[in-house]
């Protein structure tokens, strides 16, 4: 299980995959203030659900690349033979997903949050909400990675399927920043949900892909 | 080693479409069953059948043992070196010394001067050969081999036969899926 999310994590920094998202990431934040313009009052009151909203697409980046290709290469065949469960597979790529673009993402936030011009205070809240939403974006975009792997156009369709399922995590997540210690408990409980559940589902949907 | 594959009226189907039925067969420790047949007449799924990874549409097979697989898909991380890529196998087997049993295999396929190239500057045959020296880094008793000739010299033809029978004669079991004339010496030998 080690094994398999150190290799995950590092196939993820070789290539590039990480850079990649906080580059991504700190773009979206960067787009926002020429959009709605230099108002500072305004951008630091949106400045936190902007944040959110960008880090829910750098989470979607890699989607593509997070199960497809090792469906493709017969790795997946070959851990099944070995005796892994595609539900152990899944948690592994999981937590790999969530160490090779959360940490990162959340340095990059403090960049975002000069950006933005975001307060002290607020910034603290959206880093809290971070840590807890984050295992969560990662455990959709695998889960979302494993059921469009194999499939013509998987990013648009990944992009379909995962953004609604995230709205959750936007809600609470953004919600907290006003709603403080309530909204970030609903944040870790919707978090803690998608995390329990998606090895299950990416699992059955390795298991199908593999048959 | 004590290896046993049973087929017990296994019939296999894709998307609807039988593909065999009714195979029924034993392979006891040194026994090799050679699978032949055209194109997509269901070679490669008999193999992921007694890999466990495709369920039979009916019947059942056993194994006694564990299995080792050489498919198309060579599951290779093409950014690491030959000797990095197997290791990540080896140490995931149930074996110890991966090290040595990594070092054993690319010796034995003539693979110890590719040992540091990354696997995606490798040819055809050369990929072939890292996939099989996988197979034979895990010391599994049954070797399930889908088309293992496949973009091979003729030395490295003769090579894989020999690996074979040197396998066979340590109580190892061998199912190989072919299109092409492969020499195993009494061999069974299936027409799908």
């Amino acid at each position: 299980m080690i094994a398999l999310v150190l290799r995950d994590l590092r196939r993820a920094y070789a290539s590039g995959g990480a850079t990649l998202i906080v580059a991504f990431f700190l773009l979206v934040a960067i787009l926002f203030p020429f959009a709605v313009g230099p108002d500072q009052k305004l951008l630091a009151r949106i400045g936190g659900g902007v944040i959110w909203a960008a880090a829910l697409l750098a989470a979607l980046l890699p989607v593509e690349r997070l199960v497809a290709p090792d469906l493709d290469s017969g790795t997946l065949d070959q851990l099944a033979l070995r005796g892994f469960s595609a539900t152990t597979v899944a948690a592994a790529k999981i937590a790999a997903h969530w160490l090779a673009f959360a940490p990162p993402l959340m340095a990059a936030t403090i960049a975002a949050a000069g950006l933005l011009d975001l307060p002290g205070e607020a910034l603290l809240t959206v880093e809290i909400g971070l840590a807890l939403g984050t295992p969560g974006l990662a455990a959709l975009a695998v889960a979302t990675g494993a059921l469009v792997a194999g499939l013509r156009g998987a990013g648009a369709i990944a992009g379909l399927v995962m953004l609604p399922l995230a709205i959750p995590l936007l809600i609470f997540g953004a919600g907290a920043i006003e709603g403080g210690a309530g909204g970030l408990k609903l944040l870790a409980a919707t978090s803690l949900l998608l995390v329990a559940g998606a090895p299950f589902i990416a699992g059955a949907a390795i298991r199908a892909g593999t048959e | 080693m004590s290896a046993r594959l049973a087929f017990d009226g296994v019939a296999c189907a894709r998307r609807g479409r039988t593909l065999f039925e009714g195979l029924s067969s034993t392979l006891e420790a040194g026994e090799a069953l050679l699978v032949t047949g055209p194109n997509g007449v269901g070679k490669s799924s008999l193999i992921r059948v007694a890999a466990g990874l495709l369920p039979p549409a009916a019947g059942i097979v056993r194994h006694e043992g564990a299995r080792a697989l050489l498919a198309e898909a060579v599951a290779l991380d093409g950014e690491r070196s030959v000797a990095a890529a197997l290791g990540f196998w080896a140490r995931l087997d149930d074996r110890p010394a991966p090290e040595a049993r990594v070092a054993a295999a690319l010796d034995a396929l003539d693979l110890v001067a590719l040992a540091d190239v990354p696997v995606r500057l490798l040819s055809t045959g050369q990929r072939r050969r890292v996939g099989f020296a996988r197979v034979l880094a895990s010391e599994a008793p049954i070797w399930l081999l889908d088309e293992p000739a496949n973009g091979l010299d003729a030395a490295a033809v003769a090579r894989l036969e020999a690996l074979v029978a040197d396998h066979r004669a340590r109580g190892g079991i061998a199912l190989v899926a072919t299109h092409q004339p492969l020499a195993l010496a009494d061999a069974w030998e299936i027409r799908l």
